[in-house]
């Protein structure tokens, strides 16, 4: 652990919304290779704290440094850019596209071909495409949507639309996965399927992990750390174990013990 | 890929070819051609502003303004400053462009209708500028402008229009618009700079509708302010719209039977507005997604029956 390299860290940020503080002096350190688990009750200011982190909103205190380098204030698109992706808790996939354009857009930073060269059909045109869509293609196989290829987006079942989210995201070739509620709506079934992908995806991709989730099940089990924010607040932090054993996260959020 | 697009090119010039023989037999008189020219205009007008409101699912209405940029650009250097026709049409799409930049750098950060009153804003104050300015001919506007464009000129530029406008919309440039269009807080979290893209799609919408302005002015004779009022942003919205917002093809197909009506009711005066408006409503009753919806032809040639049946480019405004 000692040896790994500090890949987020996240020091006293703030975020307040007029009179509301809904992020307040949150510290939080993610090492490189890392499955972290963001837990704590509705309100508590998870999802603020993911926008923080990924550019959505601009922190009003605090200092957010990614792989070494301050990314406070940076768009979306340029935290992406430096190796952060992420999935919505409410999906946010692009429907009306097929499953394959859905993923082709995160290749779209990566492309080497530029505007003129598509306008004038050039050569770099023509190969930088089916690069993206081999490559794209290969990513569908291994979330085993490649049979859906051409479908739109928006007909696939629900359960598929969350896969397609998280591999649309991982196409972007991220240090730093997060994910916002991913078993959110679904079954037992496919959240201990989802459980499996997440550690796989983790071993296989070899990147980290930061994951909000109400599933106490899926974050106790495929977690190796647990931050707990109540209002606003980091209250706890630790091991699962520690977590379930800690006073003040029994009192805040699971009201009794697991 | 490179053998559908070739075929095109190639029904296009047949299609040419036998319009400009008829021309040359005089099977077609000059009210036709008129009418040709007009069609033309209004192809380049609609496919343009397609690309701001079908693709990237931005809502402008000023292309009048950027229409009328194109037309008293190029028409003041070819009439008062000696300049060729295709240097004084390239100014006059350059111009429009920058102003396309200009107005898109700012305007961009608004969404839905406060984007499109801007822009409406700014094609109205556009107008007025050339309304006050004596240079231009203030409200008279400019006449007496040599007639150049024929139907061969708006033949080939509608051409190089769709041509460039389906060679962005088909290509991962093209994708990260339409992901704009679709969900723009995913697309700027999937890594695509969202105000490059949204101002990309504005200054090559803004260039080509120049491009119809000077073809128009330099066909006329003549080019006045009001004829680049909201009326005229209203029907190349109208084009967009029930032709499909999002498919070329439709918005080519909903502007030639747009402009063929418009020019049969002009025997009809009285009525012609009623009738116009009740085909609007009618179509937006039974065809809500525009004429063609989400057909487009270039999928007939590519996949047979392969994909699902409303795959590509639809839309939900």
């Amino acid at each position: 652990m000692a040896a790994q390299q500090q890949l987020l860290k996240v020091e006293n940020v703030s975020r307040v919304f007029g009179g509301l503080k809904a992020v307040s002096d949150v510290n939080l350190e993610i090492a490189d290779g890392e499955l972290v688990g963001l837990i704590g009750p509705n309100g508590a200011g998870k999802t603020t704290l993911f926008n923080l982190l990924t550019g959505v909103y601009e922190p009003s205190e605090g200092n957010i440094a990614f792989n070494g380098t301050r990314v406070n204030g940076l768009k979306p698109y340029q935290i992406t850019k430096r190796g952060a992706a992420r999935t919505f808790q409410n999906i946010r996939l692009f429907s009306d596209m097929t499953v394959l354009e859905n993923v082709m857009v995160a290749y779209h930073m990566h492309a080497t071909h530029g505007l003129f060269s598509s306008i004038l059909r050039l050569p770099t045109h023509f190969k930088g495409e089916a690069d993206m869509k081999v490559k794209a293609l290969e990513f569908l196989k291994i979330f085993k949507l490649e049979g859906k290829a051409d479908e739109v987006a928006k007909n696939l079942p629900y359960g598929e639309q969350r896969r397609l989210e998280i591999a649309r995201a991982l196409a972007a070739k991220p240090k730093l996965l997060l994910l916002d509620e991913p078993a959110a709506g679904m079954n037992p079934q496919e959240t201990t399927d989802l459980m499996n992908l997440i550690r796989w995806i983790r071993d296989e991709f070899k990147i980290t992990i930061l994951l909000i989730e109400h599933d106490m099940g899926l974050v106790m089990g495929v977690c190796e750390r647990i931050y707990v924010l109540d209002r606003g607040q980091m209250i706890a932090s630790g091991t699962p174990e520690q977590i379930r054993a800690n006073q003040k996260v029994i009192e805040a959020y699971l009201g009794q013990e697991v | 890929m490179n053998k559908r697009f070739f075929l095109g090119v190639a029904i296009s010039l047949v299609f040419y070819g036998v319009i400009q023989a008829l021309i040359t037999g005089e099977v077609l008189n000059d009210s036709y051609v008129d009418t040709l020219v007009i069609m033309g205009v209004n192809i380049i007008l609609a496919v343009s502003l397609n690309l701001i409101n079908g693709f990237t699912g931005q809502f402008s209405i000023g292309h009048a303004g950027f229409m009328s940029i194109g037309a008293y650009v190029s028409a003041i250097l070819t009439t008062n400053e000696g300049y060729s026709f295709p240097l004084a049409l390239l100014c006059g799409c350059l111009a429009a462009a920058v102003a396309g930049l200009i107005i898109g750098l700012p305007t961009l950060r608004l969404k839905g209708d406060y984007l499109a009153i801007a822009t409406l804003g700014f094609g109205e104050i556009i107008r007025i500028v050339w309304l006050n300015n004596d240079y231009v001919g203030g409200a008279s506007g400019l006449n007496g402008i040599e007639r150049v464009t024929d139907w061969t000129w708006t033949f080939f530029l509608v051409l190089i229009t769709v041509v460039v406008i389906q060679n962005i919309v088909k290509s991962s440039h093209g994708r990260a618009l339409i992901a704009i269009r679709e969900n723009e807080i995913a697309a700027e979290s999937m890594g695509v700079n969202v105000t490059r893209y949204k101002v990309i799609a504005f200054v090559v919408g803004a260039f080509f509708a120049g491009m119809a302005g000077a073809i128009s002015a330099h066909y006329f004779y003549g080019i006045a302010p009001n004829s680049f009022n909201f009326m005229k942003s209203f029907e190349i919205l109208v084009f967009v719209v029930l032709g499909g917002l999002g498919s070329t093809t439709g918005v080519i197909v909903g502007t030639i039977l747009l402009t063929l009506l418009f020019t049969y009711l002009q025997d009809f005066p009285e009525v012609r507005m009623i009738i116009y408006s009740l085909i609007l409503i009618l179509t937006m009753i039974f065809r809500p997604k525009g004429l063609l919806g989400s057909v487009d032809v270039s999928k007939f040639f590519t996949k047979k029956g392969g994909a699902s049946k409303d795959g590509g480019t639809t839309t939900t405004p």
